[in-house]
C-alpha cells in the first residue's frame, strides 16, 4: 500500500475549542483553540507546563468526565464531523481511525493484564482476529517499537517493564490499527535518544506510508527542530503563535516563543545558569488581564496590561498574538 | 572533588528480576556489577539506553530495593544489610525524585499532605511550622501557596514533578537521587529546576545523582557522567571528557543521536550512527561485552571476554574509565570522522 495521500484531506480540524473544569471553583483551562493537521503532516504543539496541551488533546479525543465541559465551533477528525456523533460512534472512531498516546504511561496501561493481552485485544475487537493471531501481531508490534526479545516479554505485566518500555508499549497500541490521526502526548520523554530517534523514524515512516497525520505534544525543542512541519505554541490555555516550523523556529514573532527557544541548554555554556523565563506561568484561575504573558514579558508596554492581543497573521504562513510582534521579529528589546 | 571522602559508595551492585509467564519463567538481569562513588556536592550524571537499569540502580541507592549482591556505603556506614537502623539513616539522608510524576504521588492526598508527609513521618516540628515549611518548599520549586489544598490530578505533568521535588527536599537530604527529574518539564521550567538543583548543591553541599535522557541537560549540570549499557557501566569520567572524547562505541552512538539544537542543523538524526542488530535483551544478555552484537568494532575477543573497566589513558590522567577492549581505536577513529 503505497498510495500517495493528497495532503488536502484533513486529519484534524478544530475551531474555537474551549474546556472548562467545573467544580467548587471553575477552571477555564483551554480557550478558543484552533488547530489543523492534514494527512501525512506532523504538527507540534508546544508550550509551558500547565498551558493546556494535554487538556486540549483529551478534549479533541472526546475523553472527559462529568466535571469537564467541552465546546467547539467545529471539530473534524479524519474527515468526520465529530460534533454530530453519539457516544458509541465516537468510541468506534477513537479505536479505529484516531488514537492518543497518553502522557501518563503507567496509569494508561491495565496493571492486571499482560501487555500482550492489551495489545492483542485491539486486533480481536476491531479486526476479529483469533487469540493466536492477536498474540502474533502483539509480538510484531513490540518488536517494531524496539522492545528486545518481544516473544519472551509479551506475557509480562506492565510493572515488569521500565518507564521507557511502557511508553513504547503505549505507542505500539496507538499505531496498532494504523490510524489516520495520531495524537502523541510527550511520547518520547522517557526514552533515551537512540530509542527516541528510532520512534521518530517509525512515526515518520507511518505518516509517509499511510498518510497518518500526527499532532505531537512535546517539550523537547530538539525533537521539534528535527521533525515538525508546522507548530503551534500555547500559553495559559491559548494558542499564542502558530505557523510553518522553519518560519517560527528561526524567527519567532511572540516573546514567549522567543524565550522558550532561549531556554534550551547550549553545549557551549556549560556550568553557567540556564536561561529561564522569570516568574511562573499563571494558573487558569488567576490569568492576568490583557495579554496573559505580560507580567513575564520583556517587551510589555501599557497596552499589553489592558488589551488582549488577537491572533493575527504577522507574516505569511504564521499567526501570533502579540501587540509588539514587529519589534520581536526585529529583535528589538 | 575526588579527594574528599565520598558520601555514597556503590560497590559491585547486582540485581535481577523474575519475568515471563509461570510456564516460561525467565530472569531479567537489570543491574550487573555497577560501582560508583559520589563526592560531597558532586553531581553525577547517569545516562543510558531505556531499560538498561538506571531506575533499578537508583532504587537500590535509596534503599527501596535490595541488591542481590554488592554493597552500599553511606558516609562510611554500610547500609546494604537488613539492619533497620542503617536503613533509617539512609532513608533520612538520601531522597529520591521519581521518574513518573503520575504514579509517584498518592492521589488521595492534598499537596500540603504530600509535601509535609515526610516531616510528619519523623515528627519534625509543629503542625503550623510544617505548613510554613510546605509553603516555603512550594515556592522553592516555583509553585504558589494557593495550590496547597489541591489534589494531584488537578495538576499538569510538570507541576506534579515539582511537587515530587518539594517533597524530596522536605527533610533536607544530603544526597538526592533524581530519576528523570526534568523530562516531564518544558524547557523553561526545566531550566528553573536545573538551576534549583545547582543551587542546592552550591549552597547546601547536596550531592546529586542525576539520571536523564536529555544529554544537553546532563552536560550542563553534571561534574562526572556515567554511561550504562545493559546493566553495566560502559564508561565513566569527567563530563567534558565523556562528551568531547567518548571512548566507548556505545557512548559515541548515543551522542550522535542527540537531536539538533537549531532548525538549521536539522537532519542530525538522519546522520546518526544507527545501532544495527537486535536491541539488547537483559533476559539473555550476550556473552563477553554486552554491546558486541551491535558494535562496529567487535572482534572475537569481545564475544568471549567481558571488558573490565580500565583507565583511559592508562596513566589515569583523565580520570576516565572505560569498559571496552578497543577504546583506543574507538577514540582514534572518532577523531578521524
Ligand atoms: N481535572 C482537572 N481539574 C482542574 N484543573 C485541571 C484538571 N486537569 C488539568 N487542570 C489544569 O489545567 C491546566 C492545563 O493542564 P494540562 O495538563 O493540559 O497542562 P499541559 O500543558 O499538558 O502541561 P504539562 O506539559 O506539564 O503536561 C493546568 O493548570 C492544570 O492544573
Ligand atoms: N519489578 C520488575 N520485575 C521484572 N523486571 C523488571 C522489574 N523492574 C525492572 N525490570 C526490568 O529491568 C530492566 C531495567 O529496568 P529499569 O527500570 O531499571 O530501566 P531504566 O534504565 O530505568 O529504563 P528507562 O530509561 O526506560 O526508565 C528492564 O528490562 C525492566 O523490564
Ligand atoms: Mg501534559
Ligand atoms: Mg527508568
Amino acid at each position: 500500500m503505497t498510495t500517495v495521500v493528497s495532503d488536502q484531506t484533513t486529519a484534524l480540524r478544530v475551531r474555537g475549542l474551549d474546556v472548562v473544569f467545573t467544580g467548587e471553583r471553575e477552571v477555564h483551562a483551554v480557550r478558543e483553540v484552533d488547530l489543523e493537521v492534514r494527512r501525512g503532516e506532523l504538527v507540534a504543539l508546544l508550550g509551558e507546563s500547565g498551558s493546556g496541551k494535554s487538556v486540549t488533546a483529551r478534549a479533541i479525543m472526546g475523553l472527559g468526565d462529568e466535571h469537564t465541559r467541552v465546546s467547539a465551533d467545529e471539530l473534524v477528525l479524519s474527515d468526520v464531523d465529530v460534533l454530530g456523533l453519539d457516544a458509541e460512534q465516537m468510541r468506534r472512531l477513537r479505536g479505529e481511525r484516531v488514537s492518543l498516546v497518553m502522557q501518563d504511561a503507567l496509569s494508561a496501561l491495565n496493571p492486571v493484564l499482560t501487555v500482550g493481552a492489551q495489545i492483542g485485544e485491539l486486533f480481536r475487537v476491531h479486526r476479529g482476529a483469533t487469540r493466536a493471531q492477536a498474540r502474533e501481531r502483539a509480538v510484531e508490534l513490540l518488536g517494531l517499537v524496539g522492545i528486545p526479545s518481544p516473544q519472551r516479554r509479551v506475557d509480562d505485566y506492565p510493572h515488569q517493564f521500565s518507564g521507557g518500555m511502557r511508553q513504547r508499549i503505549l505507542i505500539a497500541m496507538a499505531i496498532a490499527l494504523e490510524p489516520e490521526l495520531l495524537i502523541a502526548d510527550e511520547p518520547t520523554t522517557a526514552l533515551d535518544v537512540t530509542v527516541q530517534a528510532q520512534i521518530l523514524d517509525l512515526l515518520d515512516d507511518l505518516r509517509r506510508r499511510l498518510g497518518m497525520g500526527v499532532l505531537l505534544i512535546t517539550h523537547d525543542l530538539g525533537v521539534v527542530m528535527e521533525v515538525a512541519d508546522r507548530l503551534a505554541v500555547m500559553y495559559a490555555g491559548r494558542i499564542v503563535e502558530a505557523g510553518d516550523a522553519d518560519t517560527v523556529l528561526t524567527r519567532p514573532a511572540h516573546p514567549y516563543t522567543e524565550a522558550l527557544l532561549r531556554s534550551v541548554p547550549q553545549a557551549a555554556a556549560r556550568g553557567g545558569r540556564l536561561v529561564s523565563i522569570p516568574g511562573s506561568p499563571p494558573s487558569p484561575a488567576t490569568t492576568p488581564p490583557g495579554c496573559s504573558f505580560h507580567p513575564r514579558c520583556a517587551y510589555a508596554i501599557d497596552v499589553c496590561r489592558t488589551a488582549r492581543p488577537p491572533l493575527r497573521e504577522v507574516t505569511p504562513a504564521r499567526v501570533a498574538a502579540c501587540h509588539r510582534s514587529e519589534e520581536v521579529l526585529d529583535g528589538l528589546r | 572533588m575526588a579527594s574528599a571522602e565520598p558520601v555514597l559508595v556503590a560497590d559491585s551492585l547486582v540485581r535481577s528480576f523474575r519475568g515471563g509467564s509461570p510456564l516460561r519463567p525467565s530472569r531479567v538481569s537489570a543491574v550487573d556489577g555497577v560501582s560508583l562513588e559520589l563526592g560531597p556536592g558532586e553531581v553525577l550524571g547517569v545516562v543510558g539506553e531505556s531499560g538498561c537499569g538506571k531506575s533499578t540502580l537508583a532504587r537500590m541507592l535509596v534503599g527501596l530495593e535490595r541488591p542481590d549482591a554488592g554493597r552500599i556505603v553511606y558516609r562510611g556506614t554500610e547500609v546494604t544489610g537488613g539492619r533497620a537502623r542503617a536503613r533509617a539513616v539512609l532513608r533520612r539522608g538520601v531522597q529520591m525524585i521519581f521518574q513518573d510524576p503520575y504514579a509517584s504521588l498518592d492521589p488521595r492526598m492534598t499537596v500540603r499532605e504530600l509535601v509535609t508527609e515526610p516531616l510528619s513521618a519523623v515528627r519534625a516540628g509543629s503542625a503550623a511550622s510544617r505548613r510554613d515549611r510546605a509553603v516555603e518548599l512550594l515556592e522553592l520549586v516555583g509553585l504558589s501557596a494557593e495550590m496547597l489544598t489541591r489534589y494531584p490530578h488537578q495538576f499538569s505533568g510538570g507541576q506534579r514533578q515539582r511537587i515530587g521535588i518539594a517533597r524530596a527536599l522536605a527533610l533536607d537530604p544530603d544526597v538526592l537521587v533524581c530519576d528523570e527529574p526534568v523530562s516531564a518539564l518544558d524547557v523553561s521550567v526545566q531550566a528553573q529546576v536545573v538551576n534549583l538543583l545547582d543551587d542546592l548543591r552550591r549552597r547546601l553541599g547536596v550531592s546529586i545523582v542525576f539520571i536523564a535522557h536529555d544529554l544537553a541537560v546532563v552536560r550542563h549540570i553534571a561534574d562526572r557522567t556515567a554511561v550504562m549499557y545493559l546493566g553495566r557501566l560502559a564508561e565513566v569520567g569527567p563530563t567534558e571528557t565523556i562528551f568531547d572524547a567518548p571512548a566507548h562505541p556505545y557512548t559515541q552512538a548515543l551522542l550522535s543521536a542527540t537531536p539538533s539544537a537549531t532548525r538549521a542543523e536539522r537532519g542530525r538524526l538522519a546522520r546518526r550512527r544507527v545501532l544495527s542488530g537486535e536491541p539488547p535483551s537483559p533476559v539473555s544478555p550476550p556473552s563477553g561485552c554486552r554491546f558486541n552484537p551491535r558494535c562496529w568494532l567487535a572482534t572475537d575477543l569481545c564475544r568471549e571476554a567481558a571488558p573490565p573497566l580500565r583507565a583511559l589513558p592508562a596513566d589515569g590522567s583523565a580520570e576516565r574509565a572505560v569498559a571496552c577492549h578497543h577504546a583506543e581505536q574507538a577514540v582514534a577513529e572518532a577523531v578521524a570522522v
